[in-house]
């Protein structure tokens, strides 16, 4: 059922969706990660804003990729702009939250301890509470670097252009070729599948201090 | 240069208001015009109920929280006038959740102030080890481990070495050993206070625990709810001398007992037993022993060791004394005996009276309950001068003693 | 360009309304298959999710199939089963199942792990009572546990059901029903009013969905503690994390 010589004959195009997928979402991670980084911090300190924020988050959730990246090519044409703003948009969504929960797993009496040992409201938001967000922001990364791969697959609809590995699928099922959706899907769960792991390691190493329990310290 | 090792605190008319259209109407602030000064090298500490803001008063020394009025001067200089930043690196901070960093090791928890004053890596290292081993933790044990990994003792050691690090004039203890249990919490205690002998620093200390208050300050402040000062002095004298009925009950109706506890019994005037060997002659010990209001003889050694009693059944009329009929020895004490323990021990024992021993084990002389009680019963347990009055601190640590 | 002025009047445009392309027919579709799958899912992920949480048992494959779940692009499921049932049959085998498996994949993890982190949540003094008290196993997990974990239970339906709803629209892209048709059909004949049209009424619907789910969720908390309803239910749905129980 599979045709092997197709594959063998389109490695190069393969590698470049793979490298053009890997390249569409790493840009709306990255920026998406910015941005909320910056909302999250403006909500953590002011509790107001947070749940308008957190609505809007909401809806924009409810809508459908495609809609968001139809809804665009009037707006900006059919760039980069086009594929990366609805990207970054359901990063944004997932990311926010997260960011603004791991600030909010600061414990207060470090904060406190902080304030006394002199550091400023910025050092003691860089130097104190960011690393202790980092468990809950890596976890946001990881599902939104996850949901990202399977949403570049949907840019195809934008054109031959865009569409990462999705190019693939959608080209396959157009002309009822098996191998090519094949490819195409199984390249982009294999993608995601890896990127998921990866972030679950990651997340180990960058917090050591999670890793090692209470062993058995001596009383007092 | 003011001595880096001590700073004295000043409150000057403090009050704090959280919320101004209250003050308008006159109800009680947080703290209500707090007026005292804590010499430099003695441990106050600010006692109450919940509510009568001693934490405040606390936090507004290291600006954590400022004054609506009012000023407070360390070494004479207003807070409010100093840099923020320079000002908190140089005032130690407890507090009962201790507030550790997570993400980070012990040792560079310790190291966090020496750290933000740019010491070098080598130097703060060594002071890290150094602290850690001061508060008794093992340095090659604990510098590389994480918060998560100690118990709640161990982990406000550290806070309080992380406290000491750039050996800052003024420490400031917020309920530090509230969230362990007892046990932990005397054996904390008793460090802090072996560790101030050797540091001398000047401690602002709240608890709401009367006994606490007694056992770590060299000066004690009863606050109560609204802010208001009630009382401040060495803790013997509060507890002799309450001024209101309120202080006298917050300190306890087992304020005797607490005053007992702070006196020893080398402060009780020296009563000298009537004394022989064995080998004397019985009958002029008889007769010494029968004119005496207390007809007990004290049998010692050729050291003058105690052996035993003998009363006027056990002391025979003729011939010689020897040990073998002796009454076994009841307490013994010496100087450094709490009078409050010295009357357990001999209500314990159900006798009238205890021997005094000096370090050698030599008969000093004898305690009885009615000393006890006499002492009780003068004035002159730890009576000190006015709060006012208090500049000098080796008035106040000598009351202690 | 009027984008809001458009897709007002496309939908009440009364033409919209009837016929085999009508908003009302393709509201149905898009109802259907997002309950069938919706069903499919819940026949598999509740008892699965029950059964772990109840006995400890079988975390570590919960996990993992949770985790992957939560990882596969629904397209690339979509494209994977295709040629396999277009196989079997042309006609629905092309858009219908594909979608439908590919649902039910995104469906899973959500109701899997809240419905084992919700079961292992309730109080082991509890559970151990009941025991006690004679109750079996089956009668401890559905009058203790089910009932006391049922805010939490819901939380992850509702997780579900909205992502559900806003990932059927992908079936539209090989031609299935449903009000993603709306979208693609707009984004083809270049009618922002159909377009827009299309995504209100998916908004809409998800979060009447999100909405009544939420209700429920609250009577679900108020009986199992007591508490005022308002008191557990945790936030919005909306993007998995932290809404649904953490499993990592």
């Amino acid at each position: 059922m599979i045709d092997w010589a197709w594959l063998s004959d389109h490695v190069p195009a393969l590698l470049y969706r793979t490298g053009q997928h890997l390249y569409l979402a790493a840009v709306a991670i990255a920026v998406g990660l910015a941005i909320s980084l910056a909302l999250g911090v403006v909500a953590a300190r002011r509790r107001r804003l947070y749940p308008p924020f957190s609505l809007v988050a909401g809806l924009v959730y409810t809508i459908p990729s495609l809609a968001l990246f139809a809804a665009l090519v009037p707006i900006v044409g059919l760039n980069m702009l086009t594929a990366e703003v609805p990207l970054v948009l359901y990063t944004l969504v997932i990311l926010f939250r997260n960011v603004v929960a791991g600030f909010d797993a600061v414990p207060p009496d470090v904060q406190e301890a902080a304030d006394a040992m002199s550091y400023t409201s910025t050092s003691r938001l860089v130097r104190v509470e960011l690393p202790l967000a980092v468990p809950l922001i890596m976890a946001g990364l990881r599902v939104a670097t996850v949901s990202t791969i399977g949403l570049v697959t949907i840019t195809a609809t934008l054109g031959d252009a865009f569409g990462g590995l999705g190019y693939f699928i959608f080209e396959g099922a157009r002309r009822s070729f098996p191998t090519e959706i094949y490819a195409g899907a199984i390249l982009t769960i294999l993608l995601a599948l890896g990127l998921d792991r990866l972030f679950v390691h990651l997340q180990g190493r960058l917090t050591p201090w999670e890793r090692r329990g209470s062993d058995g310290a001596s009383p007092a | 240069m003011p001595d880096n090792r001590a700073a004295t605190i000043e409150f000057d008319h403090v009050t704090k208001h959280y919320d101004r259209s209250l003050e308008a109407q006159g109800s009680p602030g947080a703290v209500d015009d707090l007026s005292l000064t804590v010499p430099a090298g003695s441990i106050c500490v600010l006692v109450g109920p919940s509510g009568c803001g001693k934490t405040t008063s606390l936090k507004m020394v290291n600006r954590l929280i400022e004054p609506t009025r009012g000023r407070i001067l360390v070494d004479g200089v207003d807070v409010a006038t100093r840099d923020l930043v320079d000002l908190r690196r140089s005032i130690g901070y407890v507090i009962q959740q201790v507030g550790l960093f997570p993400h980070q090791t012990i040792g560079e928890n310790v190291a966090t102030v020496p750290r933000l004053l740019g010491w070098p890596a080598a130097r703060r290292r060594e002071r890290a080890e150094e602290l850690l081993a001061l508060v008794g933790l093992d340095p090659g044990a604990y510098r590389d481990r994480y918060p998560a990994q100690l118990s709640g003792g161990e982990r406000q050691r550290v806070g309080v070495a992380r406290a000491l690090a750039a050996d800052p004039p003024i420490l400031l203890m917020d309920e530090p050993f509230g969230a362990v249990d007892p046990i932990v919490r005397e054996r904390l205690q008793n460090e802090l206070l072996r560790l101030q002998e050797t540091l001398a620093k000047t401690i602002l200390f709240v608890t709401h625990d009367i006994d606490e208050a007694i056992k770590m300050g060299d000066l004690v402040a009863v606050m109560a709810t609204g802010g208001r000062l009630l009382q401040y002095g060495p803790p013997a004298g509060i507890l002799a001398r309450p001024a209101s009925d309120f202080v006298a009950q917050f300190v306890g109706t087992d304020r005797g007992l607490k005053r007992m506890s702070l006196a020893r019994v080398g402060e009780l005037p020296i009563r000298p037993a009537i004394t022989a060997r064995p080998g004397d002659a019985a009958a002029p010990a008889r007769a010494r022993i029968l004119a005496d209001p207390f007809p007990y003889l004290l049998l010692v050694d050729e050291r003058d060791r105690p052996l035993g009693w003998l009363d006027q059944h056990t002391l025979p009329a003729e011939g010689t004394l020897s040990a073998g009929a002796v009454i076994p020895v009841s307490p013994q004490f010496d100087r450094r005996t709490t009078l409050k323990d010295a009357l357990s021990m001999l209500l314990d024992a159900d006798v009238q009276a205890g021997v005094l021993v000096d370090r050698d084990g030599r008969l000093r002389g004898i305690v009885t309950v009615g000393m006890v009680a006499d002492w009780f019963r003068s004035d002159s347990g730890g009576d000190l001068p006015a709060a006012s009055a208090i500049l000098d601190p080796s008035a106040a640590a000598a009351a202690r003693v | 360009m009027n984008i809001v002025g458009e897709t007002v009047a496309w939908l009440t445009n009364p033409a919209n309304w009837s016929g085999p392309n009508g908003i009302p027919v393709r509201f149905e579709e898009h109802v259907a298959i997002s309950l069938v799958a919706l069903l499919i899912a819940l026949a598999i992920a509740l008892p699965a999710g029950l059964y772990v949480g109840h006995t400890r048992r079988g975390t570590g494959v919960a996990v993992g199939i949770a985790n992957f779940g939560r990882a596969v692009p629904s397209l690339a499921l979509i494209g994977l089963v295709l040629p396999i049932t277009q196989a079997f049959d042309p006609v629905n085998g092309f858009a219908l199942y594909p979608t439908i498996f590919a649902m039910v994949v995104l469906a899973i993890p959500p109701v899997l792990v809240n419905a084992d982190v919700g079961i292992r949540g309730v109080d082991d003094d509890v559970v151990q009572a009941a025991r006690g008290m004679g109750l079996t196993e089956a009668q401890v997990l559905g009058r203790v546990e089910v009932p006391l974990s049922l805010a939490v239970i819901l939380g992850g339906v509702r997780s579900s059901t909205v992502q559900v709803i806003a990932t059927v629209t992908l079936g539209a892209l090989f031609a299935l029903g449903g009000l993603g048709r709306f979208i693609v059909d707009g984004i083809a004949q270049n009618d922002d009013g159909m377009l827009f049209g299309g995504v209100v009424l998916v908004a809409v619907l998800a979060m009447a969905a999100e909405g009544g789910l939420a209700l429920l969720q609250r009577r679900a908390s108020a009986a199992s503690t007591g508490l005022p309803s308002r008191a557990r239910v945790r936030g919005v749905a909306g993007p998995p994390l932290p809404d649904t129980a953490p499993y990592d």
